[in-house]
C-alpha cells in the first residue's frame, strides 16, 4: 500500500479533496451536496493522508483533536438553531441576509452555519474513527 | 373535468407556514434538548481538560431542570405545548409536542441525571473523564428529553438512536470483559428493537401518509383496523423490547449490572422508561384502535411480566441483577395500566413511571455504595452493613417498600389507582397479578435487605461473626454517595406523603393521553372535534 507513488501523490490528492469538499458544502443549498457529503469527502482526504504519511503526522497537521472539531461543529449547528430566537421564530428557522460583493449578490444564512456545523461533525467523527483504526494497524 | 384539471378550488392550499411571531417563553419546549446538546458539544471540545468538566455538566443539568420545571408548570396551566421547527406548520415541520407526561418524565430524568453526576464525584477516574463520561451523559440526557418531548414518530426514532449510541459509550466505559459481554447483549437487542420500530414507521407512513403523532391520531381512526393492528403489534414488540417487558426482557438483567453503578442508575432510571413512555404514547394516544385489538395480548404480557420479574429477583444473588428484575416488574405495572385504558389506569401507569425513574435509580446508587463497602457484588458475601451504616439500611428498606407499593411511599398510590381501575372494569386477573407482584417484590426485597444488612456476617458458617471484609465509607463517599441518593429517597417519601400534586398531574396526563383533543389542538392541525373539559373528568381518590 505504502508505495512511493502513493506517498508522492497523496498530498496533492488530499489538497484537491479538501478544496472539493468545501465546494460541495457550499453548493449544497440548491444543488446536490451539503455538509454531510462534504464532510465525508474531507474525512476521506484525512484518511488517505493518514495511510500515506502515518497517523502521528496527520494529528500534527490537524493540530486539533478530530473529536474537538466534531464538538465545535455540533455547537455551531445548535447555535444556528438558537439564532432564530432573536427573530421571534421557532427553533431552526432559516434566517437570510445578503452581501453585495462587486456585482455579485452573496446569500448568507443561518442554514449555512448549520451546514458548516454538520460538515465539521462528520469530518471530526469519521476522521477520528479512521485515525483510530489506522493507529491500530500501525501498532500491529 | 376534462382538460380543466386545475380549477379554482384546488389552488386554495392550506397554510403551511407559521405567520405569527413565536413568543420567547415558548422556547422552554426546545431548550432542555438544545442545552444538553450544546453542553455536550462544549464538553467534547474540552475533552482533554480534566478540571471543571464536572462543574460545567452539573450547571447545565441544573439549568435543564429549571427549564423543565417551567415547562411543566406551563403545561399544567395551559395544556400541551407545541413548537414546530423552522416556522413550518405541523404536520410539515417537525413538532415538539409536550404534554404532562412528557414534561414530568423529562424532569424526573434530569433530576436523576443530576443526582448521578454528583454521585460519581466520589470515585470517577480521570481516565473516564478523558474518555468523555460527562459528554456521553449529557448526550444521553438530550436523547431522553428529546424522546419524551417530540411530537413526531420519526424524530422519536432519531432520539432513540442518540440515546442508544451514548449509552453504548457509557456501558463499556472501564472496558472490563463482563462489560463488553453486557454491551453486546444490550446493543444487539436494542438495535433489533430499533429496526422493528423503523419498519413500523414505514408501514405507518404508507398507511396514513404522515408521521406527526397528532396527525396520525386523527387519521388512524379512518384507517382499516387490520393494518393498524399489525403496526400496533410491531410497535408493541419494539418498545416492549426497549422497556424489557416479558418475554423480551432477558437482555436487561444480563447487562445493567455490568457498568459503573452510577451508569446502571442512569440506565435504570432513564432508558427503559423511554420504552414504556413510547408504549403509552403510541398505543393509547395515537393508535387506540390497535391497542383495543391487542388488549388480550397486552394483558397476558402484563401478567407474565408482573409475576415472573419479581420471581427472577427472588432467585438472584447478584445485587444489581436483582434490582434489574425489580425494574422489569415495574414495567409490568405500566403494562397493566396499558391494558386498562381508563382514567385511573393511565394515570396510575404514568405516575408509576415517574416513581420508578426515581426509586430504581436510587436503588442502583445504593447498590453501588453497598458494593463499595463490601467489595463484592454477591449478596451472600455481604452482610453486617446495618452495623456499619444504619442510614443506608433505612434508605434501602424505604426504597424496597416504595417499589413493592407499600404505603405511605409514592409507589403505593399508582398501584392503588391501577387496582381501582381493575376493580371498576372487573379485571380480576390484573388485580391478582398486581397484588402478587407487590407481594413477591416485597419478599425478594426484604430477603435482599436481611442478607445485606440484617445478617451479622457472611453466608455460611461464620454468619454469626462480624463481617471483617467491610470497608467503612469514607467521608467523601458519604457526602457524594449517600447525600445525593437521599435526595431521591426524600422525593419519593415526600410525594408519597403528599400525593395531591401527583394525582392532579396524573389526572391531566391521563386525560390528555386518552382524549387526544388538547394534544392535537396544540399542534395547530385542523380537527373538527369539540373541546372537552378535563376538569369534569374526575377520579375520586382521596389520600
Amino acid at each position: 500500500m505504502n508505495t512511493i507513488i502513493f506517498r508522492t501523490i497523496a498530498p496533492i490528492l488530499v489538497a484537491i479533496m479538501v478544496v472539493f469538499s468545501v465546494f460541495v458544502l457550499l453548493r449544497g443549498h440548491n444543488e446536490p451536496g451539503g455538509g454531510f457529503i462534504g464532510g465525508l469527502i474531507a474525512a476521506s482526504a484525512i484518511a488517505i493522508y493518514g495511510i500515506a504519511a502515518g497517523v502521528s503526522e496527520v494529528r500534527k497537521a490537524l493540530k486539533i483533536d478530530p473529536l474537538a472539531i466534531a464538538g465545535f461543529g455540533l455547537f455551531i449547528s445548535g447555535f444556528s438553531g438558537l439564532m432564530s430566537l432573536g427573530a421571534e421564530a421557532p427553533f431552526l428557522t432559516g434566517l437570510w441576509t445578503y452581501f453585495e460583493i462587486g456585482n455579485a449578490k452573496v446569500d448568507f444564512s443561518s442554514v449555512l452555519i448549520f451546514d458548516v456545523g454538520v460538515y465539521l461533525v462528520v469530518l471530526g467523527t469519521i476522521s477520528a474513527i479512521a485515525l483510530a483504526l489506522e493507529e491500530n494497524e500501525e501498532g500491529e | 373535468m376534462g382538460t380543466n384539471l386545475v380549477n379554482e378550488e384546488t389552488l386554495v392550499l392550506p397554510k403551511a407556514m407559521i405567520e405569527v411571531a413565536t413568543n420567547a417563553a415558548d422556547w422552554v419546549i426546545i431548550l432542555p434538548v438544545v442545552l444538553a446538546l450544546l453542553g455536550a458539544a462544549i464538553l467534547l471540545m474540552l475533552r482533554s481538560t480534566l478540571r471543571g468538566q464536572s462543574v460545567f455538566a452539573i450547571i447545565v443539568v441544573m439549568a435543564i431542570i429549571f427549564i423543565d420545571v417551567l415547562l411543566l408548570l406551563k403545561i399544567l396551566e395551559f395544556g400541551p405545548q407545541t413548537m414546530t421547527m423552522g416556522k413550518w406548520l405541523a404536520p410539515f415541520g417537525i413538532s415538539f409536542s409536550v404534554d404532562v407526561i412528557g414534561a414530568a418524565f423529562a424532569l424526573a430524568g434530569a433530576v436523576v441525571t443530576l443526582v448521578v453526576l454528583i454521585y460519581v464525584q466520589a470515585d470517577i477516574a480521570s481516565r473516564e473523564v478523558k474518555y468523555g463520561f460527562y459528554t456521553l451523559v449529557l448526550l444521553m440526557l438530550a436523547g431522553v428529553s428529546g424522546a419524551f418531548m417530540t411530537g413526531d414518530l420519526f424524530n422519536l426514532y432519531v432520539w432513540f438512536e442518540v440515546m442508544l449510541i451514548s449509552s453504548f459509550g457509557l456501558i463499556i466505559m472501564g472496558g472490563r470483559k463482563i462489560q463488553l459481554d453486557g454491551a453486546i447483549k444490550y446493543g444487539f437487542l436494542n438495535f433489533l428493537a430499533t429496526t422493528f420500530f423503523l419498519i413500523a414507521l414505514g408501514y405507518i407512513y404508507g398507511l396514513v401518509g404522515t408521521l406527526n403523532m397528532a396527525d396520525i391520531a386523527i387519521r388512524a381512526g379512518d384507517a382499516p383496523v387490520g393494518p393498524i393492528s399489525a403496526i400496533g403489534a410491531l410497535l408493541l414488540l419494539a418498545f416492549g423490547m426497549k422497556a424489557a417487558a416479558f418475554p423480551v426482557n432477558a437482555w436487561l438483567p444480563a447487562s445493567y449490572h455490568t457498568p459503573h453503578p452510577a451508569v446502571s442508575a442512569l440506565f435504570g432510571g432513564l432508558l427503559t422508561k423511554v420504552g414504556v413512555y413510547a408504549l403509552l404514547r403510541t398505543l393509547i394516544l395515537i393508535l387506540p384502535s390497535a391497542r383495543e385489538f391487542l388488549d388480550p395480548l397486552i394483558t397476558g404480557l402484563a401478567v407474565a411480566t408482573l409475576i415472573l420479574a419479581p420471581l427472577g429477583a427472588l432467585s438472584q444473588t447478584n445485587l444489581r441483577r436483582a434490582i434489574g428484575f425489580f425494574l422489569i416488574g415495574g414495567v409490568g405495572v405500566v403494562m397493566a395500566g396499558l391494558a386498562m385504558p381508563t382514567m385511573r389506569g393511565v394515570a396510575g401507569a404514568s405516575i408509576y413511571v415517574f416513581h420508578s425513574m426515581l426509586s430504581i435509580a436510587a436503588l442502583y446508587l445504593l447498590a453501588g455504595l453497598i458494593e463499595r463497602m463490601s467489595g463484592t457484588d454477591d449478596t451472600r458475601k455481604m452482610g453486617g452493613i446495618y452495623n456499619a451504616s444504619s442510614l443506608m439500611s433505612i434508605l434501602f428498606l424505604v426504597m424496597i417498600f416504595a417499589i413493592a407499593g407499600l404505603p405511605p411511599f409514592l409507589g403505593f398510590w399508582p398501584k392503588l389507582l391501577l387496582i381501582e381501575a381493575g376493580a371498576s372494569q372487573g379485571d380480576v386477573v390484573l388485580i391478582v397479578a398486581l397484588v402478587i407482584n407487590s407481594f413477591i417484590t416485597l419478599i425478594a426485597g426484604t430477603r435482599l435487605w436481611s442478607h445485606i444488612f440484617w445478617r451479622v456476617g457472611r453466608e455460611g458458617e461464620n454468619s454469626e461473626q462480624v463481617n471483617d471484609r467491610l470497608e467503612p465509607l469514607s467521608l467523601k463517599d458519604k457526602w457524594f454517595g449517600i447525600a445525593p441518593t437521599s435526595i431521591l429517597v426524600i422525593i419519593v417519601v415526600w410525594f408519597g406523603l403528599f400525593p395531591n400534586v401527583v394525582f392532579d398531574a396524573g389526572r391531566t396526563a391521563a386525560a390528555d393521553l386518552l382524549f387526544s383533543e388538547r394534544y392535537i389542538q396544540s399542534t395547530g392541525i385542523d380537527m373538527d372535534i369539540e373541546n372537552i373539559d378535563i376538569e369534569n373528568i374526575d377520579i375520586e381518590v382521596k389520600p
